[in-house]
C-alpha cells in the first residue's frame, strides 16, 4: 500500500500548510500512477474553491483533471464508469452540504459493487470532502456528515488532522483499492506543519500527546482544540493524553482501549451532532472494552442536534477549549 | 418531423461531422404483418440467415423468461422481472454490440445478457436470493443489473469518457473503437442521474447511446405522466440526437443501434434511442397490473408481437419446417437447463459474505465474521447449545 517512490516529486522536509500537503499529495499520485484522475466542480484552471487542485490541470492536462458539469450525482456516477475501466478517480464535492445529490451513487453503487459481484469489481474511489465549521460559512457548507458514511458497509473514511498526515493519508487513499471518503478539515487548511516520511498506515490511530489522567478522542479538526485543551489543562495540573482517530471507518480502537485502561476516563469529541455520532458508537465500544478500568461515563463534547446554525452563532455550537475542560472536569470528577 | 440541432463541440472532443437531428418519426423496417419495408435513411444489413438467427434469439430468450418466472410461482426465485414483449428491442440492441463496446442494463435486460453470451442460469441468482450479483463484468462487456433506476446511466456515460481516454474512439479500427450502450425505462427518464447523464455525455461528446425502452409503465404510473413529448425529443435539448423506433420489430431497433453504435465509436458523440414497446407482463412477479390497465390495451400491443412478425415473414420465405421444430427443442433443452441450474445454485454461506465486501483487509468486520461463525459454531459443538 505504499506510495513512496523515489522518482516522485516529494514534499518531505517541507513546512506546508494542510491544503497545500494534499494538494502536493496528489501531485505525487498522479505522478506515480497514469490512472489516477481528478475530477469535480472548479477543480481546473481554478485549483478548487480551496485551491486544493492548483496547479494539477496545467500539469496533467484535461483529461486528468476533469472540471465536471454540475452535478455531484453525476460526479461519483462517472467516476463509476471510468472505475469499471481500471481508473481511479478521486473526486471533489465542493463543500460537505453538497455532496447528499451523489449520495445514492456512493451508498448504492462506489459502496456496494464490489460484493455485488462477488469481489470482482474493484471500486478504488477517493470522494474528498471538506467539512466542519468554523469558518463564517453560509448554510450547507459546514456540515460533518462523516457519520453517515462510517455506517454504510463497502466505504472506508479517514479524515487527517495536520500536513504531514494529509500529504501521505491522500495517496494512502488513492492506492486503496477500497473506496475512501476522505473527509478534509477544511478550517484547518491553513495550519501548517512539516512534511516527514511516511511513517503511519492510513488506517491507524496515534497517540498526539501522551498523559495520564484522561484521554481525549478526536479527528479532522477537533485534533488541534484538543491538544490546545491538553496544553490549557496541564497549566492546572491535569494530564491529557490525546488520540488522533485519523480512521473513522474502520476504527482502530486498540491504542484507544490501551489508553482508557491507563486513564479510566475518555472523552470524544466532534463536531457533527450526537445522536449517533462517532462518539456513540466509541463510547459504546470504549464500555465493552474498557468496562472495569473505568472510572466515569465516556462522554462526548459534540455539536447539538440541530441544524447547523448561523454562522454568528456557531461559536456556541461548535466544540472548544472551553466545553472540552468542562467534560474533562465532569470526567474528572464522577 | 425534423428537428435540426446544433450541437456545440467541446474544446477537446472530436469536431461533430453529421448533423444532429431529432426524428419523432417511428423507424419500421419489419411491420406486423410479417412483411419488410423500405426506411430512408436505415436499412437491416444482414441477409435472411440473421433474420433466422435474430428470431433463434428472440425466441430462446422468451423461453428463458418464461422459464424463469414459472420458476418463480413454483417458488423456486423470490422475484423476477418479466422482459415478455420486450424481446425484440432487447436481441435486437444486444445485437449490435460489438465485443469491445459495454453494456449497463436495468434488471429486466435478459435479452441482452443473452447475446453478451451470459448463461441465463447466472440471472437467476439475484432473484432466488443466493447471490447479488452473477456474472464478471470486464468478462462479459455487461455491468450488473441496476436496480436503482437510472443510475447505470451516468455509469455509462463515466465508462464512455474512459473510453476516450484510453484512446478507443474514433481511431478508425473496427476491432478498437467501442461505445457504452445505456438501458432505461420511460420511467428512469424522470430521473435526475439521467438527466445528468445526457448533459455529461454531449459536454464531453462522449461515445455513448442512450437506449430508452419505453414500454409505458413504470409499475402503475402511466407514459403520460412522465412526459407530455415523445421522450425521444429529450436530446434535442441536451444537443445530440435522437431517433425513435419500432421496438417490436427486431430488424429496426439493429438497424438504428448499430448506427447510434457507430457514431458513439466514430467520435461523433452520443445519440437516444427510444425504442416504443410495450410492457405485456406485470412489473414484477409481484405486480398485478389488473388493477391500473385495461386489457384491451394490452391486447392491442399482442398484435404488434416482436417474435410472430419475424415467425410470419420467415414462413413467407418458405423456411423449412425443420427450423421451426428444431429451434423448439433447443427452446426445451434450454428450458430444462434453467430448472435444472436454478435448484442447483448453492445456498449463500452468510460467513463467506464477510470477505467480500473489501478488497483489502479490513479488521473490524474479520472480527464481526468470527463473532458470527463462533456463534454458528456453538450449534454444532458436542454439549453445545443445539
Amino acid at each position: 500500500m505504499s506510495a513512496s517512490t523515489s522518482e516522485r516529486t516529494s514534499a518531505v522536509g517541507q513546512r506546508l500548510s494542510l491544503g497545500k500537503a494534499i494538494n502536493a499529495g496528489l501531485r505525487a499520485a498522479m505522478e506515480a500512477d497514469p490512472k489516477v484522475v481528478v475530477m469535480g466542480e472548479d477543480v481546473g484552471p481554478l485549483g478548487g474553491v480551496f485551491r486544493v487542485t492548483e496547479g494539477l490541470q496545467k500539469d496533467f492536462g484535461e483529461d486528468r483533471v476533469i472540471d465536471t458539469p454540475l452535478g455531484e450525482s453525476g460526479i461519483v456516477g462517472a467516476a463509476v464508469g471510468m472505475m469499471l475501466r481500471g481508473y481511479r478517480p478521486v473526486m471533489e464535492i465542493q463543500f460537505d452540504g453538497f455532496v447528499y445529490p451523489a449520495y445514492d451513487q456512493i451508498v448504492s453503487q462506489v459502496a456496494k459493487l464490489h460484493a455485488r459481484s462477488q469481489g470482482v469489481v474493484r471500486m478504488p474511489a477517493v470522494i474528498r470532502i471538506p467539512f466542519g465549521g468554523g469558518i463564517g460559512a453560509v448554510e450547507h457548507h459546514s456540515e460533518s456528515p462523516e457519520a453517515q458514511f462510517c455506517l454504510t458497509a463497502g466505504l472506508r473514511v479517514v479524515s487527517p488532522s495536520n500536513a504531514h498526515d494529509a500529504y501521505w493519508m491522500i495517496q494512502q487513499a488513492v492506492a486503496s483499492d477500497d473506496p475512501v471518503v476522505f473527509m478534509e478539515p477544511k478550517r484547518r487548511y491553513w495550519d501548517a506543519g512539516p512534511v516527514g516520511q511516511e511513517s503511519t498506515p492510513l488506517h491507524a490511530s496515534q497517540v498526539v500527546r501522551d498523559g495520564r489522567h484522561a484521554t481525549l478522542l478526536a479527528y479532522g479538526p477537533m485534533v488541534r482544540t484538543c491538544l490546545e485543551s491538553a496544553e490549557a489543562a496541564a497549566e492546572d495540573g491535569v494530564d491529557l493524553e490525546v488520540i488522533d482517530l485519523r480512521t473513522l471507518s474502520p476504527l482502530d480502537l486498540g491504542p484507544v482501549h490501551e489508553s482508557v485502561r491507563r486513564t479510566g476516563r475518555a472523552v470524544v469529541v466532534h463536531e457533527a451532532s450526537r445522536t449517533l455520532g462517532l462518539g456513540a458508537e466509541i463510547a459504546a465500544r470504549v464500555q465493552e472494552e474498557c468496562f472495569y478500568s473505568l472510572e466515569a461515563p465516556v462522554l462526548r463534547v459534540t455539536g447539538y442536534d440541530l441544524p447547523y446554525p448561523p454562522s454568528r452563532v456557531e461559536e456556541e455550537f461548535l466544540p472548544d477549549l472551553d466545553r472540552v475542560l468542562d467534560a474533562v472536569d465532569r470526567a474528572m470528577a464522577f | 418531423m425534423t428537428v435540426p440541432v446544433h450541437t456545440p463541440g467541446s474544446e477537446t472532443a472530436r469536431p461533430v461531422t453529421t448533423p444532429s437531428t431529432v426524428d419523432t418519426e417511428l423507424v419500421q423496417l419489419l411491420t406486423p404483418e410479417g412483411r419488410r419495408v423500405e426506411h430512408e435513411r436505415y436499412a437491416f444489413d444482414g441477409d435472411d440467415e440473421s433474420v433466422r438467427s435474430l428470431y433463434r434469439d428472440l425466441l430462446l430468450v422468451r423461453r428463458v423468461d418464461h422459464e424463469a418466472h414459472a420458476l418463480q410461482r413454483h417458488g423456486e426465485l423470490g422475484l423476477w422481472a418479466q422482459c415478455l414483449g420486450q424481446e425484440a428491442a432487447q436481441v435486437g440492441s444486444g445485437r449490435a454490440l460489438r465485443s469491445q463496446d459495454f453494456a449497463f442494463p436495468t434488471y429486466r435486460e435478459h435479452g441482452v445478457a443473452w447475446c453478451r453470451g451470459i448463461d441465463p442460469a447466472k440471472l437467476l441468482g439475484l432473484f432466488r436470493g443466493v447471490e447479488l450479483g452473477g456474472w464478471d463484468p470486464a468478462e462479459t462487456g455487461m455491468a450488473l443489473y441496476s436496480i436503482i433506476i437510472g443510475a447505470q446511466t451516468m455509469h455509462a456515460t463515466g465508462y464512455a469518457m474512459a473510453l476516450q481516454r484510453d484512446g478507443a474512439v474514433g481511431t478508425g479500427d473496427p476491432t478498437r473503437d467501442a461505445a457504452a450502450l445505456a438501458y432505461f425505462g420511460d420511467g428512469a427518464s424522470s430521473q435526475g442521474d439521467v438527466h445528468e447523464a445526457f448533459v455529461w455525455a454531449s459536454s464531453f461528446n462522449a461515445p455513448v447511446v442512450f437506449f430508452c425502452q419505453n414500454n409505458h409503465w413504470a409499475i402503475s404510473v402511466p407514459l403520460a405522466r412522465q412526459s407530455r413529448t415523445p421522450l425521444v425529443q429529450r436530446a434535442a435539448g441536451y444537443g445530440f440526437g435522437g431517433v425513435r423506433v419500432d421496438g417490436n420489430d427486431v430488424l429496426a431497433v439493429h438497424a438504428v443501434t448499430q448506427a447510434a453504435l457507430q457514431r458513439a465509436r466514430d467520435g461523433e458523440g452520443p445519440t437516444l434511442v427510444e425504442a416504443v414497446t410495450y410492457r405485456m407482463g406485470a412489473h414484477t412477479t409481484s405486480d398485478d397490473p389488473t388493477r391500473y390497465r385495461d386489457s384491451a390495451e394490452v391486447e392491442a400491443w399482442r398484435h404488434r408481437d416482436p417474435l410472430a412478425r419475424v415467425e410470419r415473414y420467415l414462413r413467407e420465405l418458405d423456411t423449412p419446417e425443420s427450423f421451426f421444430t428444431d429451434l423448439q427443442t433447443e427452446a426445451d433443452d434450454l428450458g430444462a437447463h434453467l430448472r435444472e441450474a436454478c435448484r442447483s445454485l448453492p445456498e449463500p454461506d452468510l460467513g463467506a459474505l464477510f470477505d467480500g465486501v473489501y478488497a483489502d483487509a479490513h479488521p473490524e468486520l474479520a472480527a464481526q465474521k468470527a463473532e458470527y461463525l463462533a456463534y454458528r459454531d456453538s450449534f454444532d459443538t458436542e454439549g453445545g447449545a443445539a
